[in-house]
């Protein structure tokens, strides 16, 4: 940890604010949004839909909707800042740098292409991977070609689809939705980027389906060092996937933890409320404590801590005073008044 | 377990035929429910899990007469469902409701919350009189923890847990025996989820509901229901009571169904992947028992023979050549 602590993260989101356009009315989406994470890392981003986790996450690669501008903050990955670039620079970085899995693989792969087909693409646009001695560029365009089949054989190998020198020659509709998801998994290796980024990519999945994913997910992490921001909003995913978690409420983040502090002591009261929220499949039946009211709506968000109207454990400051993060304990930061605040 | 069936299903079959092509003599049949028996009594809930393809939805539909099964019995409060007509349909319509997954396939988009929750009150003759009706649906809302406020507006106002604890409200607005939940929070937040399970749990309890609920996630079947049946390709294979089903599974795809849901707890990192490869299709069914190309402890006989659903132990029913056989191995 203490060498990779000295490089530069790979992702370094700061003050991230972004406003969105709904019904020609700017309303901030995002609000100060901040996320760390080191080489080999996986962090678990969770919130509730509207939450804001899905803007961070396509912000970070340039993929922000039309309706969207950033208003403040910085995004480096390793050390680089994407924001502002042209859409040639961020074109690169998203093929150089930073993968995104979506959750629906069926509208990411070409129908039309066979799965070898697409990932040898990848191969034969960056001549430097088929190489790596660097002479790629005085391959012949046949032997390219050779060597980006055979690479994209071995790209479904490493995400474990058996018998993948049949795979590769089908289509994407003669593969279930389980193996189409790995085969856009081994797209976004392919590259060997140095983020990947995972939206919800078990959503759409059968449970006993999901449960290979995520083995493999867990695998390949130890496998080829992958540092992952993982999108979810099962907190159950992210207690066997990630290092790591942030939880994200109506445009902030609320908490940082490494996840076994997250899972064994969350501070925030929305973090808290979350975690019972959830039933739970051991034990005896649990009383389940629903978070009362809903998220509020982005055209019109309670002013000071968003939580409030919500929250429990409400202060006489939270209905004014936005709370900043606190640290309150190692590789915890909690933005709640509970905690106090940093001026203190 | 008191009283008498609320619900009896019996040998229950519905095939679907699909297009073998325009010129094609080969009859191809999907066989979404092939061979169902279940009870459910009265004041519970049955909880009826799978994952996609199982034919769970189909179920729900013929239960609630929305579809006609190709064979099969269902008899609702004694009474065979299939002949009833007229009145007695009327009847059975307002004693079973049903209530899907999706909140806006189920809401007019042009009409208000309130005709929307009036208009079934009228159709199916529960009261007479605009304003009987109004209160009724003002007093069902209030059920579901909604602001009177919501029966003004129209369904694209309100948020997709609003929309779907309306759509509950509705079907409760008749005054319901039975219930078919089908998967009636896998379109929602998990804290609009907490709202709405805890709901129900409360209604059931003070409005003597029977229950049956659908869902392909175990999380809500093992926290609702008190009797359990997996399905797996149109057939059940498993049932038993909820808590002795999740502790002690007997047929290896409940088994890997229950390993497969990832833990909220980091120290217990369980995700197994006990089940190989994906769902079959309905169509192309395994010979032998259905479950075994996905296997791990398949032997000759699983491909060979198909199990029936059998009482493995008192009240504890699967179907599999070796009941048991993961849970011990897990051990």
């Amino acid at each position: 940890m203490a060498r990779r602590d000295r490089e530069p993260p790979v992702l370094e989101v700061r003050d991230l604010s972004l406003e969105l356009s709904i019904r020609g009315r700017w309303v901030r989406a995002l609000d100060g949004v901040s996320l760390t994470i080191h080489r080999g890392e996986a962090l678990g981003l969770v919130g509730e839909s509207g939450s804001g986790k899905s803007l961070t996450a396509l912000s970070v690669p340039g993929l922000l909707p039309d309706n969207a501008r950033v208003v403040g903050g910085s995004i480096r990955v390793m050390g680089e800042d994407t924001l502002g670039r042209s859409e040639r620079d961020l074109a690169a970085l998203r093929a150089r740098s930073v993968a995104f899995v979506f959750q629906n693989p069926t509208s990411y792969l070409n129908p039309m292409l066979t799965v070898g087909r697409q990932i040898a693409e990848v191969f034969e646009q960056s001549p430097e991977l088929l190489d790596a001695s660097g002479r790629a560029g005085a391959l012949s365009r046949g032997e390219r070609r050779r060597r980006a089949w055979l690479k994209s054989i071995e790209s479904l190998r490493l995400v474990r689809i058996p018998d993948p020198d049949r795979i590769v020659r089908q289509y994407p509709f003669e593969l279930s939705g389980g193996m189409q998801q790995r085969a856009v998994i081994a797209m976004a290796l392919a590259r060997r980027p140095h983020l990947v980024i995972a939206d919800e990519i078990t959503t759409a999945l059968d449970v006993t389906v999901q449960a290979q994913i995520l083995s493999l997910l867990s695998e390949l992490r130890r496998q080829i060092d992958m540092t992952l921001l993982l999108i979810t909003h099962d907190l159950g995913i992210v207690a066997q996937l990630a290092d790591r978690v942030a939880v994200m409420y109506a445009g902030s983040v609320v908490e940082s933890a490494d996840a076994r502090t997250f899972f064994r002591a969350a501070r925030h009261p929305y973090s808290q409320a979350l975690l019972q929220a959830v039933p739970t499949i051991h034990g005896d039946r649990t009383v389940l404590r629903p978070i009362p009211g809903t998220m509020p709506a982005l055209a019109a968000p309670p002013p000071g801590c968003r939580f409030h109207p919500r929250c429990p454990r409400v202060l006489e400051a939270c209905a004014r005073i936005k709370p900043e993060p606190v640290t309150t304990g190692p590789g915890q930061a909690v933005a709640c008044h509970l905690y106090g605040s940093p001026a203190e | 377990m008191t009283g008498a069936p609320v619900l009896e299903v019996e040998r229950l079959i519905k095939h679907f035929p699909v297009g073998g092509g325009l010129l094609s003599r080969r009859k191809v049949v999907v066989r979404a429910v092939d061979g169902v028996d279940l009870q459910v009594r009265p004041g519970r809930t049955f909880g009826l899990v799978g994952e996609s393809g199982c034919g769970k939805s189909t179920i729900a539909m013929l239960l609630a007469k929305l579809l006609e099964p190709t064979a099969g019995r269902i008899r609702f409060d004694g009474r065979d469902v299939s002949g009833l007509r007229g009145a007695a349909l009327k009847e059975f319509r307002r004693r079973v409701q049903i209530v899907f997954q999706d909140p806006y396939g189920a809401l007019d988009p042009r009409q208000t919350i309130l005709s929307a929750l009036t208009e079934p009150l009228f159709t199916l003759g529960v009261v007479s009189g605009r304003a009987r009706a109004v209160e009724r649906a003002t007093e069902s809302i209030g059920l579901m923890g909604l602001d009177p406020e919501v029966l003004k507006r129209l369904p694209h106002e309100l948020s997709g847990g609003q929309r779907q604890r309306i759509v509950i409200a509705r079907a409760l607005a008749v005054a319901p025996q039975l219930l078919v939940l089908d998967e009636p929070t896998s379109s929602v937040d998990v804290s609009v989820q907490a709202q709405i399970l805890s709901r129900l749990e409360e209604l059931k309890a003070r409005q003597g509901l029977t229950y049956v609920l659908i869902s392909h996630n175990l999380v809500v079947v093992r926290y609702m229901s008190d009797v359990v049946a997996v399905m797996y390709l149109g057939r059940i294979v498993e049932m038993a009571e909820s808590a002795r089903l999740f502790a002690s599974p007997l047929h290896p795809y409940a088994a890997a169904l229950i390993s497969a849901i990832p833990v909220p707890d980091p120290e217990a990192r369980t995700v197994a992947a006990l089940a190989r490869g994906d769902v079959p299709s309905p169509v192309h069914m395994p010979a032998g028992c259905r479950y075994h190309p996905r296997c791990p402890y398949a032997e000759r006989v699983c491909r060979e023979a198909d199990p029936p659903l059998t009482e493995v132990q008192s009240g504890h029913h699967a179907a599999c050549h070796f009941p048991g056989v993961a849970f011990r191995q897990a051990r």
